[in-house]
């Protein structure tokens, strides 16, 4: 089968994150970025699908700034067959919403047709934890979330989900998808010869338009701030002192 | 402005705490209606007409609805939007797992994780792992919004709210429930509890963090880990606080062997009184912490524990 991965360009999850001054944003200008550490698990999981033989293809898909085709190289370069580029917007600083992604992703799945997409479950720079959600609700698919374990059996996958308070396993028809949490696998790295032949490796280029989404925001961004910074308090020389200072403020 | 508010029920049983947190956050958007679904879930009703501020509840019973599965869940709640302008829930990973394909059913925005409400339209929620806040003002009709709870107050209790069921909608039958693995715990719910104990990489392993739960044993409390904690296989996922974790905010953190990442610090930095014990000095938990203690934790620990 083949399966789509649908892959998000973001700031490196090392690089602390910095409100520009006018609070229009987040500075982006100049700073290192990445693919989704969530992403990189989902690309991932789709080459050791490939590698235990239930999966034949790997395609990846981005859709943000023209630049996103690093994040695809990456991609390619770790495993992945074939990658599409949806350019949606010209600057780095304009994200495209989880509804509007969902609405071009649902468009690319019509023409691919994969047994399975698997995302991330959240981009590490909005935080929304919706695009699969979405995807699924679109195409009328079944969604197995927040997985720890995917196996494909014929026709369903048999997914292990991270809920609150342990673990919820499923069992979700095909077509499905499929979104990563932290505990899923731990992604690989591209080799040098790998990132040489992944430059060969074809890369589609599209466009929103392409595909008739409009990508307006529905979320105007009224403000961007810094959280309220939270004062260091005292350190204390040992355990008595603490355990004082504990009872004095009546917590424990 | 009408509010429907996805309750949290798990096994029949209404999460009181997580409920009352969301009904607190929506009750200035307009009348609350709780909705309580489940394979059963009339006692989660009964439970949720007590929650002060709730003005009507909504139970759906249907074998379906059991094991609060995506697909039958959003089905349920989009055949009974047409009656609201805000469709909200507490930011579970069940309704985390729901509301965004609630929302794409209705062709709107998720609002996730919102922190803080400004008006019926206009939100403020934490991106980039709570390194900035931003404001949204949302354009569509209806607002489909997640809650996080730690910072929104429970509502009271003293309500007498009446309660009217509803029918399933039809189940589409794409995914099916095979078993759930919950941790039996006596310990208390880690977004809920007035003290929480976490242990980060400084741990060392899975075994030593035994250290950690004695001490939250004594203390009456949840035991958290660091995403590097629960990388490195010491501590498991449900306990991870953080931005891709949970959220917590108690009267008291104590904060064990934790560096202090960014993602860490989102996860907990609302916490009334944050404790480090920390080897290094230099860790940025202590820029934080209200009391710190560089010290080796296999000393300190134990000792605290005894002492406390």
């Amino acid at each position: 089968m083949k399966v789509l991965v649908p892959v998000k360009r973001v700031i490196d999850y090392n690089v602390k994150a910095r409100v520009k001054a006018d609070g229009s944003g987040v500075d982006l200008a100049n700073v290192k970025m990445s693919m989704n550490p969530f992403d990189e698990i989902a690309v991932e999981e789709a080459i050791r699908l490939k590698e235990k033989g239930a999966v034949e293809e790997i395609v990846v898909v981005s859709i943000g700034v023209k630049q996103a085709q690093e994040t695809l190289r990456t991609a390619l370069a770790m495993g992945a067959d074939r990658a599409i580029l949806v350019v949606a917007a010209d600057d780095v600083h304009q994200d495209i919403e989880p509804l509007a992604v969902a609405k071009i992703l649902a468009k690319v799945v019509e023409e691919e047709a994969p047994k399975m997409v698997i995302l991330g479950k959240q981009a590490i720079d909005n935080d929304m934890n919706a695009t699969g959600q979405m995807l699924a609700a679109l195409l009328g698919w079944g969604q197995a979330t927040f997985a720890s374990e995917v196996v494909v059996e014929g026709e369903t996958a048999k997914v292990t989900r991270e809920v609150d308070g342990g673990l919820q396993t499923i069992e979700v028809k095909l077509p499905t998808i499929v979104t990563t949490d932290l505990r899923l696998n731990e992604p690989r790295y591209a080799s040098l010869p790998n990132i040489m032949k992944a430059k060969k490796k074809p890369l589609e280029e599209k466009t929103a338009a392409d595909y008739g989404v409009d990508v307006t925001p529905r979320l105007e961004v009224v403000s961007t701030k810094e959280p309220e910074s939270r004062q260091a308090g005292e350190m204390v020389p040992d355990v008595d002192t603490l355990v004082a200072k504990l009872k004095e403020k009546g917590v424990v | 402005m009408a509010v429907l508010l996805l309750g949290e029920v798990n096994n029949g049983e209404l999460s009181v705490d997580a409920t009352a947190k969301a009904v607190s956050a929506a009750k200035s958007l307009g009348d609350v209606t709780v909705l309580c679904a489940g394979a059963s879930a009339a006692a989660a009703g009964e439970a949720a007409a007590k929650i002060d501020g709730v003005a009507k509840v909504l139970v759906a019973e249907d074998p379906s609805l059991g094991h609060r599965l995506a697909e039958p869940t959003a089905a349920l709640i989009v055949g009974l939007a047409g009656d609201y302008s805000h469709i909200v829930a507490p930011a579970t990973t069940d309704a985390k797992n729901v509301m965004p394909r609630v929302a794409a059913l209705l062709d709107v925005m998720i609002l996730s994780d919102v922190s803080g409400v400004v008006d019926a339209g206009t939100f403020e929620r934490p991106i980039y792992a709570g390194n900035a806040i931003q404001t949204v003002k949302s354009k569509d009709a209806t607002k489909v919004i997640t809650f996080r709870t730690s910072t929104f107050d429970a509502a009271g209790e003293g309500g007498a709210a009446p309660v009217e069921t509803v029918n399933a909608a039809a189940d589409p039958a794409l995914s099916s429930w095979v078993e759930d693995k919950v941790a039996e715990s006596d310990r208390p719910e880690l977004t809920s509890a007035k003290t929480v104990v976490s242990g980060g990489r400084g741990v060392g392993s899975e075994d030593d963090f035994k250290i950690i739960a004695a001490l939250a044993d004594k203390l009456g409390a949840a035991v958290g880990a660091s995403r590097a904690a629960v990388d490195s296989g010491f501590a498991p996922n449900d306990w991870q606080v953080g931005q891709t974790g949970k959220v917590v905010a108690p009267d008291l953190y104590i904060a064990v062997g934790i560096s202090g990442a960014i993602q860490h610090l989102a996860g907990m930095k609302d916490s009334k009184v944050i404790v480090a014990i920390n080897k290094d000095e230099e860790a940025p938990i202590f820029q934080v912490a209200d009391f710190g203690l560089v010290a080796d934790l296999f000393d300190a620990v134990p000792e605290l524990t005894e002492k406390l």
